[in-house]
């Protein structure tokens, strides 16, 4: 049984498809990618997963329950975290006191130890993971005084607290210099080396399909093509609906 | 020349304001951080117990509307901006009225029941609309009053359009004053120690962005419930207290005085800071009184004051005062 099955999601705004039966398959400790245009359904598919938006058909079984209908904190105790593609941080607290949220969510205080001890040493614990100096003076900062860069760790900050097992990453490189992604991608093969899964919605796809497992390309709200990321780079039609490139 | 210098700011004394025990290391260090504490709360006390009267009597209705702002504060750094503190002001006022008037019970047992019984009221009452957010959550808030004032002048309960009056007083002044005092200030620093703590934190993170609190896995409308209830208890507390000073409820309880007041005092003390507001309000009432003299005039010069106010320091008077005191600046010349 794969950990993370979605099954033929439709959703319609109006008039418009965003998804049109998409179904996903997540196996444990893998990189899925979700790639595709401008407006193809990526984060409405993210979104529906986490329980943002409740879609009008299909179903989302994690670790085979479905958690349709759920409202979004629900699902993200039960393991599922999410990073917002617009960074959402709490701009007027200090970076560390922004992961004492997540730390005092049910799921953190549910696991060992992490009802009790000092929550401030325990955040910063966290930062460090993702490149916050504890000695330096930027985990004190008010977040509003952040580089985007570091909001964007900050993010994935968020998830490493909550223990989640499924990290859903929402276009996490978008807006960061190259030399900013490669030092945010060895995080992110650590939290694999970790037994996580990751899902990530990226629109680049250079740095995505040298550590993706698997690739998901949807366009207009369809999926037209799964595989690895060799596969994907190789097919005609991805290139036509994704580059725009008539081949 | 000043277009080669630049202002730089220095964080004054780091040592006090790490909340470490470094602060009892030295009086300097320690009056430091009292200064700013307790002269306000020496020198309100003093003023409220050594002027006359009626100058008393202003002391209380503007402690009342400080803490209507702090509460009005409390909610706002929650996400939740309100309206209508008049419909909490008012159920906490009805509450003690009638536990007064038809129960006949004592004084020290109706204001603190009417302040749980206040907060379980507005909760309830609003707990349908916490799911909506900003302006639309304000509009709700702001209706409600002024329904429930038509709901008694319609049926004609509790008094209707006359009100309950004869309502069992005050043993005294004194008692009034120390009473109103020691509700405000706990009340302001018991919310900032609040706000301070990690279970507060997840409060204030709701202002910032909800949904990230949410994908925090917090339940965000439990805890908008909770502040709900914080905030409507002080409220109905002052509501309470106004009742049995006056010994008279009624319709103006729910009036938008008591609304619109705690705003304009938090927008001029400077919002998100709780203190700030009570800075505000302790500015506003007791001006409205001076300017009485000036008769129709008042509201005039109240408007100027107020538009002064606003435009010199928009940032609000207690985030000017709170830097100035904890920051050195000082001009330095750029290279």
């Amino acid at each position: 049984m794969a950990l993370l099955e979605v099954q033929g999601i439709t959703k319609a705004f109006g008039g418009v498809k965003a998804l049109d039966d998409v179904s996903v398959r997540v196996e444990e400790n893998t990189l899925l990618g979700i790639i595709g245009p401008n407006g193809s359904g990526k984060t409405t598919l993210v979104n529906t997963i986490t329980g943002f938006v409740r879609p009008d058909t299909g179903s989302v079984l994690f670790k085979g329950k479905d958690v349709i209908g759920l409202p979004p904190y629900r699902i993200t105790n039960m393991g599922i975290g999410r990073a917002f593609q617009m960074v959402k941080p709490f701009f007027h607290l200090p970076a560390f006191k922004n992961i004492i949220v997540p730390l005092s969510s049910p799921r953190v205080r549910a696991s060992s130890g992490g009802r009790f001890g000092d929550k401030d040493a325990v955040a910063l614990d966290v930062l460090e993971e993702v490149g916050f100096e504890r000695d330096s003076s930027v985990p004190y900062k008010a977040a509003s005084v952040l580089p985007h860069g570091y909001l964007k760790r900050l993010e994935l900050a968020r998830l490493l607290a909550l223990k989640s097992e499924i990290f859903i990453l929402d276009e996490l490189f978008s807006g960061l210099s190259i030399a900013e992604v490669t030092s945010i991608i060895p995080i992110i093969e650590k939290i694999l080396l970790d037994g996580k899964t990751v899902i990530m919605v990226e629109h680049r796809l250079k740095e995505l399909f040298r550590i993706a497992n698997k690739v998901i390309v949807l366009n207009y709200g369809k999926k037209i093509k799964e595989g690895l990321p060799k596969e994907i780079l190789e097919d005609e039609e991805v290139k036509k609906a994704y580059l725009g490139v008539e081949v | 020349m000043k277009e080669n210098y630049r202002k730089e700011r220095i964080a004054r004394s780091i040592k006090a304001r790490s909340d470490d025990i470094y602060a009892l290391t030295s009086y300097r260090e320690m009056w430091y951080l009292l200064f700013p504490r307790v002269i306000p709360i020496i020198g309100i006390a003093l003023v409220a117990y050594f002027l006359p009267l009626y100058w008393k009597k202003v002391i209380i209705t503007t402690c009342i509307f400080a803490m209507l702002a702090v509460s009005w504060d409390f909610l706002s750094n929650c996400g939740l901006l309100s309206l209508g503190q008049a419909l909490f002001f008012g159920i906490g006022s009805y509450a003690a009225g009638s536990l007064d008037h038809y129960l006949h019970l004592p004084v020290y047992v109706t204001i603190p029941v009417a302040t749980i019984m206040g907060g379980f009221i507005s909760t309830i009452i609003l707990l349908p609309v916490v799911r909506l957010r900003g302006i639309y959550f304000a509009m709700v808030t702001l209706i409600l009053p002024l329904m429930l004032m038509r709901l008694i002048e319609a049926t004609k309960i509790l008094g209707g359009t006359e009100g309950i009056t004869g309502l069992s007083p005050f043993p005294n002044v004194w008692v009034e004053i120390t009473l109103i005092l020691a509700a405000m200030w706990a009340s302001l620093f018991g919310l900032r120690r609040f706000i301070a703590s990690d279970y507060g934190l997840i409060f204030v993170s709701m202002r910032d962005n909800d949904r990230a609190t949410m994908a925090s896995g917090i339940n965000i409308y439990a805890f908008k419930a909770q502040s709900l209830f914080i905030g409507s208890s002080i409220c109905a507390f002052c509501g309470a207290f106004m009742t049995h000073s006056y010994q008279f409820t009624g319709m103006p309880v729910f009036a938008m005085e008591f609304s619109i007041l705690p705003i304009a005092a938090a927008s001029i003390g400077g919002i998100g800071t709780l203190a700030g507001p009570l800075v505000g309000a302790m500015i506003l009432v007791p001006l409205s009184e001076i300017l009485r003299e000036f008769g129709t005039l008042r509201i005039v010069f109240y408007g100027l004051i107020l538009v002064v106010c606003v435009v010199a320091l928009p940032e609000g008077i207690f985030h000017y005062a709170s830097r100035k005191y904890n920051e050195m600046e000082r001009w330095v010349k750029i290279e």
